[in-house]
């Protein structure tokens, strides 16, 4: 095992997650361009071509095709993948929930953008959220270590649970940021990610005359087929914390599990969010803490399967405030979903960073302190 | 390529307790495919009549592997298919059998795409010109004049003829097919699968309930097609253009069935006037000769 080195490289996000894809060797890729998601595929495009990684890389004429090619691999046993942002997400978003309603195990980079009009290539989260509903388990990164690790976690995870999983990597601010990286020896990987089971949700075979997806004779088979989804979801919660055991082990680095807290065991006051802006958050945190403020955080590592045991912790902090770079008819997604979850604390929702406009530490440390103040709306947009 | 019937699989692919209509075009189509490609295919079915029918759950009426898929997405979900079975070394096709609303309209793009990207598959299209499922709306491929519940005085737009359309791609093969012409069509199937890359068959399918004709008569309208010139049967095989027998014999205007024939069978075109049938006759003759130049070629 010491023999094994591991290799520490500067990569950007979108690189990282081609990396992690390639060493999870898929056999099905399927892609349609958009920004800022093209060079994740563009990256194992140049793999398959050197023949580094032995998969087929289909280029497809849409993203709805995209989807139902790895769609159709999956389902016929092949481990599949495809990224997709923004517009491509919701141009496939019948495929999308067609995919988890199957239960087929594709993994699926979100390179997260703003939804137009007007055109617009930034980051924002309601691209990613909107698989919300659909059976997707959904996880966001903070780093490009972190996007790195989620892909390949996600391959076993999805594997396991036989949902598809979607990983989520901030457009630009990660998918385009170089950051130090650890990449595991393939042997080791090869470890942790044995080859798929091909005959997992259905044999789909020559010869086996089985039918999926036709009318039921009763509406009931159906009904539990979805209810079977749900409980998948309750399910994957320890199989997540699990795999991210075992990688924990065997990569010499993990994480918490669905969501990483942040000084919060002492803390009277917690701020929530998911992403890249994390980090920035976290620099708040610091600095409000060296001016004595009680404050902690909570990441959502996780938005599918919801946390609801972790997030339900957050009844005991004296003010909550969720920070959503997204933005709804109704508030911020996060708040909403936070909040469906308490009983007694206070919360905030802060929508921000919304179409890409720059949210940074200063920003988390100025709203932070406005809402501390009491001066802020349940639901409040800042720009 | 020759065969006797005698020696075709005895085994049935449509079985009771499919929900077809009496006298379904399209089942018939679907009797065929399983006994040329039975064995060796996996079906890639969207919504359509073809997926409703297929029986209920957790039974089937339909004796090979079938993929339920989204509307639009089946070439690109057999696409998928067929790269797996690349990949894990499985032997066998990915076979579509998608109706003509699911081909020429909202499945068009990815069947495009499928032929440019020349994915190895075999797309059928089972053709009963218009949305039967939902209640016969016209589609792309209804063809003129012809009654539907969404073109309630006939429509006015031409057939879209999407076997050429695939043909214009360059793909492998592409062939028209006529379910009273099963060995035809079977042949058809056999040579699809002999061929590495997009193959697409053209599979003229009446429909009883919607074009408004007397269940029994499913063959006779069908083949009344094919001897009215309708209906040409035709191969594209890698680059070389034919006529199959019998439209070969229509070629010749003159051994043609009057074209009325045809449509008096049908309610869909009982409110022709004698002036538009006229120009229904002239669509057809304006198809033959572009059929007959792309055959010369």
């Amino acid at each position: 095992m010491k023999t094994l080195t591991v290799q520490r490289t500067a990569l950007t996000g979108n690189y990282a997650v081609a990396y992690a894809v390639k060493m999870a060797k898929p056999h099905v890729i399927a892609a349609y361009p958009i920004t800022p998601q093209t060079t994740i595929v563009e990256k194992l495009a140049e793999f398959v071509e050197k023949g580094e990684l032995n998969a087929s890389f289909v280029n497809v004429e849409s993203e709805f095709s995209a989807m139902s090619v790895v769609y159709g691999a999956a389902m016929a046993g092949a481990r599949a993948f495809t990224a997709t942002s923004s517009h491509g997400l919701l141009y496939m978003y019948e495929a999308v929930w067609w995919t988890a309603l199957s239960r087929a195990p594709v993994v699926m980079a979100v390179v997260t953008r703003t939804i137009g009009p007007p055109w617009n290539i930034h980051v924002e989260h309601n691209d990613i959220l909107a698989l919300r509903d659909s059976g997707w388990i959904i996880a966001m990164a903070e780093t490009v270590q972190e996007a790195f690790d989620l892909t390949l976690q996600a391959f076993k995870i999805a594997e396991t649970v036989v949902l598809p999983m979607a990983v989520g990597v901030d457009g630009f601010i990660l998918s385009h940021a170089t950051e130090p990286v650890e990449i595991p020896p393939q042997e080791l990987v090869d470890k942790f990610l044995p080859p798929r089971r091909p005959d997992v949700p259905l044999a789909l075979r020559p010869g086996n005359a089985i039918t999926f997806g036709n009318l039921p004779s009763d509406n009931r088979i159906h009904a539990r087929h979805k209810a079977a989804i749900y409980q998948a979801h309750q399910e994957a919660k320890a199989v997540i914390t699990q795999v991210d055991r075992e990688y924990g082990k065997m990569f010499g680095r993990g994480y918490q599990g669905l969501v990483e807290w942040y000084k919060a065991s002492d803390a009277k006051y917690i701020a929530v969010c998911t992403g890249a802006w994390c980090s920035d958050a976290k620099d708040a945190v610091d600095a409000l803490r060296e001016r004595g403020v009680p404050i902690g955080l909570m990441r959502l590592r996780f938005i599918r399967p919801f946390p609801r045991e972790e997030v339900e912790k957050l009844d005991q902090y004296d003010l909550v405030v969720v920070y959503d770079r997204d933005i709804t008819p109704a508030g911020g997604i996060l708040g909403i979903e936070v909040k469906s979850a308490l009983r007694r604390a206070k919360v905030v929702n802060i929508i921000a960073g919304i179409a890409g406009v720059d949210f940074d530490n200063r920003n988390f440390y100025e709203t932070l302190q406005r809402a501390l103040e009491g001066k802020y709306r349940d639901v409040e947009v800042v720009i | 390529m020759s065969f006797r019937l005698d020696l075709l699989p005895k085994k049935k692919y449509v079985v009771p307790g499919n929900a077809a209509c009496a006298g379904c075009g399209m089942m018939i189509g679907l009797k065929i495919l399983g006994m040329a490609l039975g064995e060796e295919s996996v079906l890639v079915i969207p919504a359509s009549c073809a997926s409703v029918v297929q029986g209920l759950a957790p039974k089937s009426g339909v004796a090979m592997p079938i993929l339920n898929v989204p509307f639009a997405s089946s070439p690109a979900v057999a696409t998928g298919i067929s790269e797996a079975f690349k990949m894990l070394g499985v032997k066998g096709h990915a076979v579509v059998w998608a109706g003509d609303g699911g081909t020429a309209d909202i499945g068009f793009a990815a069947l495009s795409g499928a032929a440019e990207r020349n994915s190895n598959i075999i797309y059928i299209m089972y053709d009963n010109e218009a949305y039967m499922n939902t209640g016969i709306q016209r589609s792309g491929s209804t063809p003129r004049t012809a009654w539907t519940t969404t073109t309630p005085t006939g429509k006015r737009e031409r057939k879209k003829d999407v076997a050429l359309l695939m043909a214009m791609h360059g793909v492998p093969y592409v062939a028209t097919a006529n379910i009273a012409y099963p060995q035809d069509f079977y042949r058809k199937l056999k040579r699809a699968a002999e061929i590495q890359g997009f193959k697409f068959i053209h599979l003229y399918t009446p429909c009883p309930p919607g074009w408004r004709f007397d269940p029994a008569k499913t063959v006779e309208v069908a083949r009344l097609a094919v001897e009215t010139g309708a209906w040409i049967l035709w191969e594209y095989d890698n680059g070389v253009f034919k006529l199959n027998p019998p439209s070969t014999v229509y070629a010749d205007k003159s051994k043609r069935r009057p074209l009325k024939d045809y449509l008096k069978l049908q309610g869909r075109f009982a409110h022709l006037t004698e002036e538009e049938i006229k120009a229904l006759e002239e669509e057809v003759d304006a198809k033959w000769n572009t059929i007959l130049k792309l055959a010369k070629l």
